[in-house]
């Protein structure tokens, strides 16, 4: 399982890559969320998948032997998930002004602020 | 008690934000208040160098869970020294917003938003969490982004852009690399990860999360090859913006590198001395170049923050007790400088309409108090003796010259000189030339208020300058003792997990 995440998670660095490369601006913003999106499976995937094995101690107080999944690395995905979310909408916002004040959607039209 | 000397600095600017917030209507209350929580950090900060400095390590364990499973702030004297200054960045920025800063933006929660950039910077130098960095890193971001594009104009726009999604991309590189240090080590506290690494036998897995966090910091402080977003876009927001994020935000970025090699990645330190080394190098060089190509005064000096990042991670490649003292002394005069700076672009823009070097000039005859004002900050930047960029450059290279670093040491002397180049041309041109015939200088329209508090900052700032040239002997000798800290890792760990064995008398 863990293989498959984690070419998961190249392919989606790798896409997201490729988008952030393309010229249009709306792909700039794909390409942000897709890289955001690897990193935050690749923190969830650190933590180890397993299933039916919460980290809880039973009531009886006697650990059975094994390993438990992590729970830290979900409540950090989730922190890291929200403010993706945030940051994205803002994203969005500004691309959207931008595209009104530049009057195109191509990056290369971005030029007025270079050095 | 000592606690509070940590808290407050970091509560204060998220309260005075709230308090702004509530009474968003009163456009006198922003202003008055903006200004009155930023000095109140300040004033609470230089508490928390004072306690530092006695105490060595203040450490607070969030909720009273024990380190390492809870979230510690902790102060040395290197995170002591930055968040004081940066206050006071934050405090003179302050003041110079009062008579910048325009109704509308006032309206769009300037200081409130300045408030929360305040209190993210403060969060990112005193926390002693890996994820923790990351959210602060967040808040600040954020925070800035607002900052930078709140103007709405098709440049700001632009620029900003270009920053958010640089900066989107570090976050992502910073978080990556911090899942990778979690899954190997199953810690997040750096005093812990810290402690796993140097314990453990096969350190090196730690070399590409390391590179990963070197990746996403090196964006944040604008050095080479990731700096390009900076030049692009600093040079767009109102002055007061690009004051502050040219005094602290890069500094954030260049204060986690240093928090990461000197504490938490040591035993592969080694391994990536040379790479910093020439990174280091090449980001003195390229800025320096770049400045000396342009002539618009804020673009020149958005490219010298880059050549002069250069500097201080010179500093942290030599890695001895010398050079990273010089380096700390560095981080404060430039902080201070830069800022300076930025703050005297804005009046030149005030008064002549733009700061492009091709349409200014007369100053000098028409402002006296100006080019005055503006000489202290741009010769203390090109090293000339007694200013403080003086004795910070001489430590740094004598630090290099100590471990034979020919080769670096050659780079920052020759940067050295390109930097006072690119001065003395915004001074011949901006201040010593006649005024072009050709080009109608008019001063900004719709002025808000008059110049007094935006010059009261600058000689406040250009004051200080002088007395750290004049009178640097007790800083330097604190950065002395706070290099010495940051050589002293395990001094760090035990402070933060507490395993330190109280000997008693």
């Amino acid at each position: 399982m863990e293989n498959l995440i984690a070419v998961l998670v190249g392919v989606l660095f790798a896409t997201g890559s490729y988008c952030l490369m393309r010229r249009s601006i709306v792909k700039l913003v794909i390409g942000v969320v897709l890289i955001s999106q690897g990193a935050n499976l690749l923190v969830f995937t650190s933590g180890g998948l397993l299933s039916g094995r919460p980290a809880f101690v039973p009531a009886d107080g006697v650990m059975t032997p094994g390993s438990f999944g992590d729970p830290l690395p979900q409540a950090m995905v989730l922190t890291a998930i929200v403010i993706g979310f945030g940051l994205t909408a803002f994203l969005l916002a500004l691309v959207t002004r931008a595209h009104e004040a530049v009057g195109d959607d191509d990056i290369n039209a971005f030029n007025n602020t270079d050095t | 008690m000592n606690e509070y000397s940590l808290l407050l600095p970091l509560l204060l600017p998220l309260v005075g934000a709230l308090a702004l917030l509530l009474g968003h209507r009163s456009l006198y209350w922003q202003r008055v208040g903006g200004v009155l929580f930023a000095s109140a950090t300040f004033a609470l900060s230089l508490y928390l160098v004072y306690v530092v400095d006695q105490f060595d390590y203040v450490v607070i364990q969030l909720g009273n869970w024990e380190a390492p499973f809870g979230i510690t702030l902790v102060a040395d004297r290197f995170s002591a020294i930055m968040v004081a200054v940066s206050s006071f960045m934050g405090a003179a920025v302050a003041v110079y917003a009062l008579n910048e800063i325009d109704e509308a933006r006032l309206k769009k929660f300037f200081f409130p938003l300045y408030l929360i950039l305040i209190f993210g910077v403060n969060g990112a130098f005193l926390t002693g969490d890996l994820f923790n960095l990351f959210v602060w890193f967040e808040i600040m971001l954020i925070a800035s982004f607002v900052l930078i594009s709140m103007g709405g104009e098709k440049g700001e726009l632009e620029g900003g852009l270009k920053y958010v999604c640089l900066n989107l991309l570090s976050s992502v590189m910073f978080l990556a690399g911090a899942g990778i240090i979690y899954g190997k080590t199953g810690t997040l506290n750096m005093a812990d990860i810290a402690q796993s690494l140097s314990s453990s036998p096969d350190a090196n897995w730690a070399i590409s999360s390391s590179m990963l966090l070197l990746v996403s910091f090196g964006l944040k402080a604008g050095i080479f090859p990731f700096f390009f977003w900076l030049p692009a876009s600093y040079h767009t927001p109102p002055s007061a913006v690009s004051a502050v994020f040219a005094g602290l935000l890069t500094k954030v970025g260049v204060y986690a590198l240093f928090r990461a090699y000197t504490l938490m990645f040591v035993p592969i330190f080694p391994e990536v001395q040379n790479l910093i080394l020439v990174l280091a190098v090449l980001t003195m060089v390229t800025g320096v170049f770049g400045a000396a190509s342009h002539f618009d005064m804020r673009r020149i000096l958005s490219f010298h923050i880059v050549s002069q990042i250069g500097y201080m991670i010179l500093g942290l490649a030599f890695m001895t007790p010398l050079a990273l003292a010089a380096a700390i002394f560095y981080l404060v005069h430039h902080i201070i400088v830069k800022t300076n700076l930025f703050l005297v672009s804005g009046v030149v823009i005030r008064l002549k309409g733009s700061c492009d070097l091709a349409k200014v000039g007369g100053l000098c005859k028409s402002a006296p108090w100006l080019a005055f004002l503006f000489f202290i900050p741009a010769f203390s930047l090109g090293g000339i003796p007694p200013l403080s960029g003086f004795w910070a450059k001489f430590a740094l290279v004598k630090a290099g010259l100590e471990i034979e670093s020919w080769f670096a040491v050659t780079a920052a002397l020759l940067v050295g000189v390109l930097t006072l180049y690119s001065m003395t041309k915004i001074w011949g041109e901006a201040f010593w030339k006649k005024q072009p015939e050709d080009v109608d200088a008019q001063p900004l329209p719709n002025p808000v208020g008059s110049l007094r508090w935006m010059v009261a900052p600058i000689a406040v700032l250009a004051l200080s300058t002088v007395l750290i040239g004049l009178f640097g002997e007790p800083l330097f000798s604190y950065s002395e003792r706070a290099a010495a800290q940051l050589l002293d890792p395990q001094g760090y760990i035990s402070a933060v997990l507490q395993t330190e064995v109280e000997v008693l008398p």
